[in-house]
């Protein structure tokens, strides 16, 4: 009596926890994109643990940066957690190799890489796929737009010798030269140089009017610094990878008057009143700091809440065409989130269509400038 | 290219060819003594640079807390040993040594908050905090080893690498630092503006190298070193204890890390793991020594730094592929000129 008793408990259980949702994640918590999965990490944190009435584990794993490990911990995830969703990952090259086991397990997976290959050209595959960062198209074409409302003629560009700066050289490179901007220099250094002088040297002597970065992190204010103290009087443009504290507290006043274009929640609180993401990036940025103090929000944190959002409007629609754990959830769930309409978050508005699998659109991004150590809407 | 740019990059790649010579001339000292490549002395220049800046910045360094848990387990591991041999003498030293002076620099500060001491006293609390953990990490990691092949001592090395950048992690976060300039002053040379902190880098690296001459010419220590150097048990004859002189060149090799890494601070952002690639360019300029001689490797790391600057002028985006090319020529060269010895077993 007593074992079939414990039989019924224990089957009663399992279905109860048959019947959670298993949100897997993985981020880049430790290695070169740690300053990136740190917050996205925190982020997961404060999502919600009930959506639809339905219970919702996070399970969350650090790939340290490495495409490998990144494979390994889905394919952990799918196999042995269950998973109905996979948010991951940080970079663009992990996503990528997620990408793969994601689809011949038929699980949806959120990216928060920056590059749009990961959404882009839309296949079999990537119909699984979907990202919350902004493109960096969405962001490069921000820029050029604000040097050619300045008059910039002759532009310089320095970057990542790496898949960042390539990238972004590329993507700028195509719409500077649709626009008739000149491009008169490209550079290239490592992250974590200790030295760019003969590059800045080989930059100035090409006498730009504006000078892009294309770096990330705390990385990205070397170049500016030497630009400053060898005398460049040009404009000097970031881009939306620099947007963290850490960058401003390195740069210092070092970097003082760079250009960038931002997700708008960086300025949150500054956005004019009718603007549609106000309300839901000031909500992130208020969850994010009373958990972890004040300032210590930064836009890759933002591409993880965001990814909560999507999931927080699917779940619900998927939940009745299925229960989470089969198949047909997780189909039903690609299904909801492809048909995400008008849904603001904290780095813009979702409109999903099958085509575009990432969303946003110019309200996606606002230009800054950094002045006295913060982070300024530019008009 | 005009002359101002060709100074300009000459001063740029001289800066950072000083802090390699500083590291070339550690690498080779520790493989010398000991026969181990030192992987981790990178990640001295990374530790000295960051707990500078935390002390700024007003937070206590996690090195503190290595220091003490690294301190613990030498005693430990000795005093056991000691108790077991009887000799209750040299308990209070040991003790004192590796328990005592961290947990002083602790609470030290705990008590006084680092961001009221002057800039010198920041600088010396850092070396404090950094240079015992050389000695320690030899006595933990490599004593133990010291008669294993050089392959076992660069297995063990590359272990503690690992294990200290991720400490350096956990410690300083994954975001870089920069300390404020030493001195604010610049000059102009031949039209070129020229850094106070660059001046500052060089002298001092100039002063250290002829310091350390003295030091192994002059000092019974420096020369107990040179001798193990030349022949380990001959030395081991004549009285000079092979774990002594371990600790000791473990001891220099921190402190020159640590001080490179002081030195650099303000010119450019430390990250936890930017230690390795400075580390790696010393070891360059070693092996243009041929991990033995002092100043070939000098001239060597010297030589890659302007290697560096210049580089990064014309093809910056091959200029690590220019810098580490460097090494076969050299390489080559030498398996020509040299006589292979066999590798003692």
């Amino acid at each position: 009596m007593f074992k079939k008793l414990t039989l019924a408990v224990l089957a009663a259980l399992s279905t109860a926890a048959l019947a959670d949702i298993n949100v897997g994640v993985s981020v880049s918590a430790t290695g070169p994109a740690a300053s990136l999965g740190i917050p996205e990490k925190n982020t997961i944190a404060l999502l919600p643990t009930t959506i639809a009435g339905q219970k919702v584990n996070y399970i969350v794993l650090d790939d340290a940066t490495d495409p490998t490990a990144a494979t390994k911990n889905i394919r952990k995830l799918i196999g042995e957690n269950k998973v109905d969703v996979m948010i991951g990952s940080t970079t663009t090259p992990n996503s990528l190799a997620m990408m793969d086991v994601a689809v011949d397990s038929e699980t949806p997976l959120i990216s928060m890489a920056g590059s749009a290959i990961v959404v882009e050209p839309m296949d079999a595959k990537r119909q699984w796929v979907f990202k919350t960062a902004q493109n960096d198209a969405h962001m490069a074409t921000a820029i050029v737009q604000h040097m050619t409302d300045r008059k910039v003629q002759t532009v310089a560009f320095i970057g990542f010798a790496d898949a960042y700066g390539e990238g972004w050289y590329k993507e700028f490179a195509r719409i500077a030269e649709a626009r008739k901007l000149k491009i008169v220099a490209s550079e290239r250094y490592q992250r974590n140089d200790t030295s760019v002088t003969g590059q800045i040297l080989k930059i100035m002597a090409a006498k730009p009017d504006a000078v892009l970065i294309g770096g990330a992190g705390t990385p990205a204010a070397l170049p500016q610094k030497t630009l400053k103290e060898k005398g460049y009087k040009g404009l000097i443009y970031q881009t939306h990878g620099v947007a963290n504290n850490d960058f401003l507290r390195v740069g210092g006043k070092d970097v003082e008057g760079a250009f960038l274009p931002v997700g708008p929640m960086v300025v949150a609180a500054q956005l004019p009143a009718d603007n549609p993401v106000k309300k839901s990036g000031l909500e992130y940025v208020t969850r994010y700091e009373a958990a972890h103090g004040k300032g210590s929000v930064s836009s890759f944190g933002g591409h993880a809440w965001d990814a909560g959002v999507l999931l927080q409007a699917a779940i619900p629609q998927a939940l009745k065409k299925g229960q989470p754990g089969t198949k047909e959830f997780r189909k039903a769930l690609r299904d909801a989130l492809e048909s995400t309409k008008d849904l603001p978050a904290a780095h813009g508005i979702f409109n999903m269509t099958p085509n575009d699998h990432q969303g946003f659109d110019q309200r996606a991004r606002v230009m800054v400038t950094i002045e006295n150590g913060n982070w300024k809407l530019v008009k | 290219m005009d002359l101002q740019i060709l100074l300009l990059l000459g001063q740029d790649g001289v800066t950072n060819g000083a802090i390699y010579a500083l590291l070339a001339l550690a690498l080779v000292l520790v493989f010398a003594v000991t026969r181990v490549i030192f992987i981790p002395q990178g990640e001295f220049v990374a530790y000295g640079a960051l707990t500078l800046a935390a002390l700024q910045a007003g937070k206590v360094p996690g090195t503190v807390w290595l220091l003490l848990a690294l301190g613990t387990t030498v005693a430990l591991l000795d005093g056991v040993r000691l108790l077991r041999e009887g000799r209750f003498r040299k308990l209070p030293p040991l003790l004192i040594f590796n328990v005592g002076i961290p947990l002083l620099c602790a609470g030290g500060l705990f008590v006084v908050p680092p961001t009221q001491l002057p800039l010198w006293a920041q600088v010396a609390v850092s070396m404090l905090l950094v240079v015992p953990l050389g000695p320690m990490i030899y006595r933990v990691a490599y004593q133990p080893l010291a008669s294993a092949s050089v392959l076992v001592l660069l297995i063990v090395s590359v272990a503690v690498h690992l294990a200290l950048i991720g400490l350096g992690l956990l410690f300083f976060g994954a975001e870089g630092s920069r300390t404020p300039a030493f001195t604010e002053i610049s000059f102009e040379l031949a039209g070129a503006p020229l850094q106070g902190q660059t001046i500052l880098v060089i002298v001092a690296s100039a002063l250290l190298i002829i310091g350390l001459y003295f030091f192994f010419e002059r000092t019974l220590y420096g020369k107990a070193l040179r001798a193990t150097a030349m022949n380990r048990t001959g030395a081991r004859l004549m009285g000079i204890p092979p774990a002594l002189a371990g600790q000791l060149c473990f001891t220099l090799a921190a402190a020159i890390g640590a001080f490179s890494g002081i030195l650099i601070a303000p010119i450019t952002t430390i990250y936890y793991d930017s230690g390795f690639l400075i580390g790696l360019k010393g070891f360059v300029g070693a092996i243009i020594g041929g991990l033995a001689s002092y100043p070939v490797a000098a001239l060597g790391a010297a030589l890659v730094g302007l290697l560096e600057s210049y580089s990064s002028f014309y093809a910056s985006a091959f200029k690590e592929v220019i810098v580490f090319t460097l090494i076969i020529p050299v390489l080559l060269w030498r398996s020509l000129t040299t006589k292979h010895v066999e590798e003692e077993e």
